[in-house]
């Protein structure tokens, strides 16, 4: 049953962590960021329960906004480049914040003993959940109450007229400005909103496995960040859902044998399914497929 | 005068691909600009447009300056635009097309942030239901719009560009590729629009079109403007036709 519960964990901060790209993802960026930002969801709020005490809803939310500020500030230079060189500068910058991590040490006394991050050993003793109580149960259901309010929001943008100025941008920048939309606008707006996404997965994160390191926040991290939404489709959220299953929930399962040749895996997946399948596995023929099948029972069952 | 462009140049490297060009529209018109392949027409779209550059010169849009303005802003002052090469955005339905053109110019900056960007369709409905009316696509508003006949696509395009509620409208080649039929149905639209007074500035090769619908025309060659005036000075210009066929000597 833990392992089970585990896993319904990981697949929460998963499919958040999914979602941050996908925002970036609709405007046409691919974004190697993800990672760094987490991370800094995840330090500041661990900081705030684990060193000074904060009630876990406020540190969450401060830990979102702490990526968020970073992720405008990445977002501004980040708009002069496109394409390729766009991907080398995320990455960058997620290294770079990987490494900010690897050497930064910050420690405070509480409780007759020393607490906080010391570099490369990471943070460790991260336990507001073990403290307070909280069953491994409980826990699941607190992601997942995030997880779901984040789907949601993200749901309601995509249908709402900012999810088709976001996927316009990434259709064709010169005929969006042409119409009248502010590039710069709309491409810092989805960073800020990735951002809060992936700041809040990464509170949620280092809470549930009590100890962070920069180890967790890899290229690794990134590549999944984008390859949950590039797999799932960009057409709605419930590919990215379903890929945070398929791949933390089978592949990563199933192939727990193959040790470390997994990683090698995970990247072949990718260029595979953007080589065969652009749209993801779920593209506009599936959705039509299924509209189908369930149009057909629900007339089925009318008559 | 609905635009104005004062000495505008675009130097490419040694190639002056708009050279020195003074263009003034009146507003209400159709406006010819024909030429060479080559002559500079597209340039001067896009200068206007703010999409690249300009060496020098100067642009304005009924009195306002907008020679350093960012490419939206060319939008907010007024002036809509289509594409020679089709540029819609494809994975959006038709609807959505118009959805995201139409608020974005109009009315978006009054409204608040929530209302712009997170609200449904709501009042826009109405307005767009006309633009799609406008195009004859009130069929097909739920179709991607990579999934249209050419001819519908260039619908499309026009009436995104309208929803922008320009006052001036630059089409460039909207004929290319259109059957004799459609061209009939586009010089109609185009007159529909010009009574409801939009200003039109038209890049087309298709000379039926130019001489039967423009009020006026200029034409440029090698970025230069050889000549102005109504549609019969310009079929009899001498300029003009070696421009075209080349001098015979």
């Amino acid at each position: 049953m833990e392992f089970y519960l585990g896993l319904i964990q990981i697949f929460g901060v998963h499919t958040i962590i999914g979602l941050s790209a996908y925002v970036i993802l609709l405007t046409g960026q691919v974004t190697m960021a993800q990672a760094g930002l987490v991370s800094v969801g995840a330090y500041a709020s661990a900081m705030l329960t684990a060193m000074y005490g904060w009630h876990i809803v406020p540190s969450l939310l401060i830990g979102g906004v702490a990526a968020m500020v970073m992720a405008i500030v990445v977002g501004f230079p980040a708009l002069r480049v496109k394409g390729l060189i766009f991907v080398i500068a995320t990455l960058a910058f997620g290294e770079f914040i990987r490494l900010f991590w690897f050497n930064f040490t910050f420690q405070i006394e509480k409780g007759g003993e020393l607490i906080g991050p010391i570099g490369a050993e990471g943070f460790r003793m991260i336990r507001y959940f073990p403290e307070n109580g909280w069953s491994t149960g409980g826990l699941a259901a607190f992601i997942w109450f995030w997880a779901i309010i984040i789907m949601a929001a993200v749901w309601w943008m995509d249908r709402s007229r900012a999810g088709s100025v976001l996927r316009a941008v990434g259709e064709d920048e010169v005929a969006a400005q042409s119409v009248g939309v502010n590039l710069t606008v709309v491409k810092v707006s989805a960073f800020a909103a990735s951002g809060l996404i992936a700041g809040i997965a990464g509170a949620l994160y280092a809470h549930y496995t009590t100890h962070i390191e920069q180890e967790n926040f890899t290229v690794l991290l990134a590549t999944f960040a984008i390859a949950y939404p590039l797999l799932g489709g960009l057409r709605n959220i419930w590919g990215t859902l379903i890929a945070v299953i398929f791949i933390q929930g089978v592949l990563t399962e199933v192939l727990r044998f193959m040790g470390d040749w997994r990683n090698l895996l995970y990247g072949l997946l990718i260029v595979l399914a953007m080589n065969f399948r652009p749209h993801g596995l779920i593209d506009a023929n599936v959705t039509a497929r299924l509209k189908r099948l369930f149009g057909a029972q629900r007339s089925a069952n009318d008559a | 005068m609905m635009l104005e462009l004062t000495s505008l140049s675009k130097h490419f490297g040694g190639v002056k691909a708009v050279d020195g060009l003074d263009l003034n529209i009146e507003a209400g018109k159709i406006f010819g600009l024909i030429g060479p392949n080559g002559s500079g027409k597209s340039t001067t779209i896009n200068l206007i447009c703010r999409l690249i550059d300009a060496t020098a010169g100067n642009i304005a849009i009924d009195g306002q300056d907008i020679s350093a303005a960012a490419p939206h802003e060319v939008v907010a002052a007024g002036i809509g635009r289509t594409f020679q090469n089709i540029r819609l955005f494809q994975g959006l339905t038709v609807w959505q097309n118009l959805w995201v053109a139409q608020k974005e110019a109009q009315d978006g900056r009054q409204e608040g942030f929530f209302r712009r960007w997170l609200s449904g369709p709501g009042n826009a409905r109405e307005n767009i239901s006309s633009h799609l009316e406008f195009a004859n696509l009130s069929g097909k508003r739920d179709v991607l719009a990579g999934n249209l006949s050419f001819g519908e696509q260039r619908r499309l395009e026009l009436a995104r560009a309208m929803a922008t509620t320009p006052k001036m409208l630059l089409l460039d080649e909207p004929a290319a590729g259109m059957n004799q039929e459609e061209i009939k149905q586009l010089e109609e639209r185009l007159r529909t629009l010009r009574e409801g007074g939009v200003t039109i500035l038209l890049v087309e090769h298709v000379m039926e079109l130019v001489m039967g619908v423009t009020d006026r025309i200029a034409v440029l060659n090698f970025g230069q403007k050889i000549a102005e005036g109504s549609p019969s000075e310009i079929q009899n210009n001498q300029a003009v036709q070696d421009a075209y066929l080349g001098k015979s000597d």
